[in-house]
């Protein structure tokens, strides 16, 4: 029992190590992250992105939900496909990887100020954040470089 | 026939819109008791023209809100109306007993809410009304905001404006209330930094994966969603909309989200009261 806890204990720990945005080892914190100009063009971490990856979390309503606002024909299975961004079919061939990765850290800076786009690995959003995302990226700096290994599979 | 369903959506897709959804507008197709479901907008207005809702919604949603009988909303309305004539509270007196037929008594009352307060020197909602109401003059208790009697008596006394024009005051007391709520309107919010306009004003029309942006105008509220099941107030829809953009919602009847039913109103004069409509 009093492993159990001490487990438990450490666990906690790490969650919130995570949590607090504590360096993990070749991660670059959403607040170090450098723009030049739009373009952001360091990887935000050592592994290379994963498209397989990068495409599940391209649809999941819960992560990326990319397919929420913008149509994408590579993924024609799934259906209702929203209107708001422009299509992403063939992205690949108009932005380079710079380019995209800085859209989906922190559209405001890479696109305008005035974009719906939410920034995907920024802890500075909207007023009001509810407890739950308090502090939290939308995604991971992972989960960024896999999409962005996905989109640019979308070539024309 | 999943294969079937699926076939149909990729061909969908590839025509390059859903042709089962929205959106309607044609402006012969109306709802029970309204004439009009779109407006010219005043000029120097954020928007080119003011829409309800109504024209967001697929045909068979539709369809429900053109036959009283059809729509579920009126279950509200009848409920209502029973308590209206219902005695309650320690003063021996219902509604009627004060004011009579609804039908008289009430006409244009809900399409003019909120209404500025001279006595209490704020604006009251249509809520907050029947609530002072019970407690002052009933000696009756407080019904909660979401609660089946409220949202019951508030679908009855709204409709009793059905079709009449959205007549909310927006000057004198009231306009540092219509600013707060656009204020609020404007302002970015939540995980995902988005405020009101940036979908309702910037992106209405357009589909949000399987949700179809309307201007969010709110001269249908109460409305019931066929989401929820049931009838529910505009401050609901609300919080509903906070949370979906992962922002802590604001509470029902807090002076935020009453100043924001006000500019909501004012923004979407022209359009005439459908309450109880139906939404998806």
């Amino acid at each position: 029992m009093k492993h159990a806890k001490k487990i438990v204990t450490v666990c906690g720990a790490v969650v919130m190590a995570w949590s607090a945005g504590i360096a993990i080892a070749g991660v670059t914190k959403p607040g170090d992250v450098k723009f030049d100009d739009t373009k952001v063009t360091a990887p935000l971490t050592n592994e290379a992105g994963d498209a397989a990856k990068g495409k599940l979390l391209f649809s999941n309503r819960k992560k990326g939900n990319c397919l929420a606002c913008h149509v994408n024909k590579d993924l024609a299975d799934k259906p209702f496909h929203g209107e708001i961004g422009p299509p992403l079919d063939g992205v690949a061939s108009r932005y380079s990887a710079s380019e995209m990765r800085g859209i989906l850290i922190n559209a405001k800076v890479a696109l305008s100020d005035e974009t719906i786009m939410p920034g995907f690995y920024m802890v500075n959003t909207g007023a009001r954040v509810a407890k739950k995302f308090k502090g939290k990226t939308i995604l991971s700096a992972q989960q960024i470089e896999d999409i962005l290994a996905y989109l640019q599979t979308l070539k024309e | 026939m999943r294969g079937l369903i699926k076939a149909a959506v990729v061909f969908a897709l590839a025509a390059g819109g859903f042709a089962n959804f929205g959106p309607v507008n044609a402006g012969e197709d109306l709802p029970a008791g309204v004439t009009v479901v779109k407006a010219p907008a005043a000029k120097g207005g954020p928007l080119a023209e003011i829409l309800s809702g109504w024209g967001s919604r697929s045909k068979s949603t539709q369809q429900l809100q053109q036959d009283d009988f059809e729509n579920p909303g009126y279950l509200w309305v009848d409920k209502g109306e029973t308590l209206w004539n219902t005695v309650d509270g320690k003063a021996g007196k219902s509604c009627a007993t004060c004011h009579d037929d609804a039908s008289v008594s009430m006409k244009g009352v809900g399409a003019a809410m909120p209404k500025w307060d001279a006595k209490l020197g704020r604006p009251m909602t249509l809520e907050q009304r029947v609530n002072a109401c019970r407690t002052d003059n009933m000696e009756a208790k407080e019904w909660k905001w979401e609660s089946d009697q409220m949202l019951s008596m508030t679908a009855y006394v709204k409709n009793q404006s059905r079709g009449m024009p959205v007549n909310v005051q927006a000057d004198g007391p009231m306009e540092p209330w219509v600013k707060r709520g656009k204020e609020l309107y404007y302002t970015r919010v939540g995980q995902l930094n988005m405020s009101c306009a940036n979908c309702h004003e910037a992106n209405y029309g357009k589909f949000i994966r399987a949700d179809y942006l309307s201007q969010g105008q709110s001269n249908g509220f109460p409305t019931y969603r066929l989401k929820w099941q049931k009838v529910g107030s505009l401050h609901r829809r609300f919080k509903g909309c906070m949370k979906n953009i992962r922002a802590k919602p604001y509470k029902r009847g807090s002076d935020e989200f009453v100043a924001m039913e006000i500019y909501l109103a004012q923004r979407g004069k022209g359009l005439q009261v459908e309450s109880p409509a139906v939404r998806n």
